[in-house]
């Protein structure tokens, strides 16, 4: 398998691009093809710096995808990215974005999917159609708090599975966190280790009983050791 | 598990090794007469383990998992039944911290991700926000990105080859590839004063144009740099050992690389002839003559090869490179988006309004968004990023390769041995930095 096998032999040869525009410019043509096919789950097609987005129906996007993926004149057979863009202002809704490659044809496709605020946030996966979507869900569930309907197995992957503080890249969460430092340190120690670690793990405190007597005492004491 | 069949010729037969380097399981004892006799198989220590599985974790403190990852691995005997990874030790928050700085203050994050291609990351990012600011950067300052994103390949790569030759036992050519890897390290602290966080880059050019002499100094580099990856070559193409441990091993068909979204070294062992460079070129890539390694198999020996491959096409690049490099500015001459000269600031008023207004407030591309993808030595490295208009990003997104890379190791390591999970592990080049963020 060769990328750009499916070109046309009078295609030109890729080129560094210069001077893009901010907005307009040359479309990607499965742009098109994508409304002629799916009509008005086609919300919208920019073109933002020679990139082109095309925002589509949430419900429609595992057709769409799985479309993009199979038929013959498009071969997005690469998922480069996904991931989720919340924006400053709170009215905004929350971006779903998929970056997609077609080798074949050397496009490259910006997907969008709206999330309005207020409902619950919750996508079709795309792991069905790509295996490399797995941790890229995980990590936009862990980060914003994103289902995707269809995941095998959607946990965090970033934070610890206990993380209660919420989904962290969201524009509501403080950047230090949401819990105080001394809030943070007492759930620490209140942690219990021992659900987490075996007995046998843990036997090396039993140790402590086998120090001389007057050790202890001096240990108990608040002697530091090592100094 | 699929048997692999191919032929490598090895040089240094070893006794446990048939031709096509698998190893050979030679009988134990051997009769007065020289004929071989069967030995019975010896008694299972533990009986009632038979047929137990057991789980074993890897990590996250053990050097053989590059890093902190944790591996827990479910084991029939030696064989991987399953293996769930767990990543996040390293988490910092990288894409928080940077929608709360300028576009030039994330530039040294970007050092510290994937911290054996730093000034690869620079250029990478650097280039993104360009786009968002739809400014091109000089001749001068292109060429030099171009030499900065090969050293910092070459070095990354030498990293991967040394570390992964200790993994699997071999530790001279770990000497060689770290002393070579010293030379770029000290022409990078001549250039740009660091050696590992370089922050090499600004929105509009580069930190500092390089010294005299410098193109010397990695002209040498150039030329004497072959000599070790033909040393390397020759103490590991054709060894049995490095062939018996490598070949076979985590192997990925073209279609499930390009399915489970590999890139780099990883996809192009496979067969998919995809790099960044060629595909959707950026800096001129499309204009210098380099090569695309691909290897067939997919397996570890064959990213071993890609790799190694691509140490000497990077050379390559680096000669073209040197001989086109312009004269001229390397930084763009609009003092909107880059600091004027010092000297400038303190005796013209419009450079000092733009010095004063760019160190408080930061330049401000307008409102957009852009996906900006550069060939990692790991693989496709992104830069994800949204501006609504102000100094500071809305959203920045690194897309990592070794995240992805890593993330179909559960698939490559199933029905390998447990030593085998080390060389599979060392081939997929993961940096915890970059995968965690």
């Amino acid at each position: 398998m060769v990328s750009g096998s499916a070109l046309p032999s009078d295609a030109p040869a890729p080129a560094t691009s210069r001077n893009v525009g901010h907005r307009g410019g040359p479309v990607n043509p499965s742009a098109d093809a994508l409304r002629e096919k799916f009509g008005s789950a086609v919300r919208r097609v920019d073109v933002v710096w020679g990139e082109t987005s095309v925002v589509v129906d949430g419900t429609r996007l595992q057709g769409i995808v799985r479309w993009l993926h199979d038929d013959a004149s498009q071969r997005y057979e690469y998922l480069s990215d996904l991931t989720a863009v919340e924006f400053r202002d709170t009215e905004q809704p929350i971006e779903v974005v998929w970056h997609l490659r077609s080798l074949a044809y050397r496009r490259f496709l910006r997907l969008k999917v709206l999330l309005a605020k207020g409902a619950p946030l919750e996508v079709a996966s795309v792991w069905p159609i790509y295996k490399g979507a797995d941790w890229f869900e995980r990590e936009c569930y862990d980060m914003f708090g994103i289902r995707f309907a269809g995941h095998p197995d959607l946990r965090r992957i970033l934070m610890w599975e206990q993380y209660k503080e919420g989904f962290p890249l969201r524009k509501d969460f403080p950047l230090r966190g949401r819990f105080s430092r001394a809030e943070q340190l007492r759930q620490a120690l209140a942690a219990n280790p021992e659900a987490r670690y075996s007995m046998e793990e843990l036997s090396i405190a039993d140790a402590f009983e086998d120090l001389p007597q007057e050790m202890r005492a001096r240990l108990r004491s608040g002697e530091k050791t090592g100094e | 598990m699929a048997t692999i069949k191919r032929t490598v010729e090895v040089e240094l037969s070893t006794s446990g090794m048939d031709a096509h380097g698998r190893p050979v399981r030679t009988p134990l004892a051997v009769a007065a007469d020289g004929s071989t006799v069967t030995v019975a198989a010896p008694p299972s220590m533990e009986p009632e383990l038979e047929g137990e599985h057991m789980l074993i974790n890897l990590g996250p403190q053990h050097p053989a998992t590059h890093g902190v990852l944790r591996l827990v691995l479910e084991l029939d005997g030696e064989t991987v039944v399953r293996c769930i990874p767990h990543i996040g030790y390293l988490h910092c928050g990288f894409e928080k911290i940077g929608e709360y700085r300028q576009y030039n203050q994330i530039v040294p994050w970007t050092d510290r991700e994937d911290y054996l291609n730093s000034i690869g990351n620079n250029v990478s990012f650097i280039l993104g926000a360009e786009r968002l600011f739809g400014i091109d950067c000089t001749p001068r300052a292109t060429v030099l990105r171009v030499i900065a994103m090969e050293l910092s390949r070459i070095a990354s790569h030498l990293v991967w080859l040394g570390t992964t030759c200790i993994d699997i036992g071999a530790f001279t050519p770990f000497l060689w590839a770290f002393q070579e890897r010293e030379n770029i390290y000290s022409l990078l602290e001549r250039w740009v004063g660091a050696r590992l966080t370089t922050s090499a880059t600004r929105v509009g050019g580069m930190a500092a144009d390089i010294p005299s002499g410098w193109t010397e100094q990695l002209q040498t580099f150039v030329t004497l740099f072959p000599k070790t990856i033909d040393e390397v070559e020759r103490m590991l193409t054709k060894n049995g050992i490095w062939v018996g441990r490598t070949i076979g091993l985590g192997a990925m068909t073209a279609d499930e690389a390009l399915n489970y979204g590999l890139s780099g070294p990883m996809l192009r062992a496979s067969g998919v002839a995809y790099d960044v460079r060629k595909d959707f070129p950026y800096l001129d890539y499309e204009t210098y003559d380099f090569d695309v390694p691909v290897g067939t198999n997919g397996d570890v020996y064959d990213r071993y090869l890609v790799r190694v491959e691509e140490l000497r096409q990077s050379t390559r690049i680096l000669e073209q490179a040197l001989r086109r490099l312009p004269d001229g500015p390397v930084n763009i001459d609009d003092h909107r988006v880059i600091l004027p000269p010092k000297s400038k600031a303190t005796s013209e008023m419009e450079s000092m309004i733009h010095h004063f207004k760019q160190v408080m407030e930061g330049p401000r591309p307008p409102i957009g968004e852009c996906y900006v993808a550069t060939e990692s030595p790991k693989g496709e490295k992104g830069y994800y990023m949204v501006s609504d208009g102000t100094a500071k990003p809305v959203r920045w997104r690194i897309r990592p390769p070794s995240y992805v890379n890593l993330s179909a190791i559960p698939k490559m390591v199933e029905g390998h041995l447990l030593s085998d999970v080390i060389a599979i592990n060392a081939s997929i080049d993961i940096v915890m930095g970059e995968i965690d963020r």
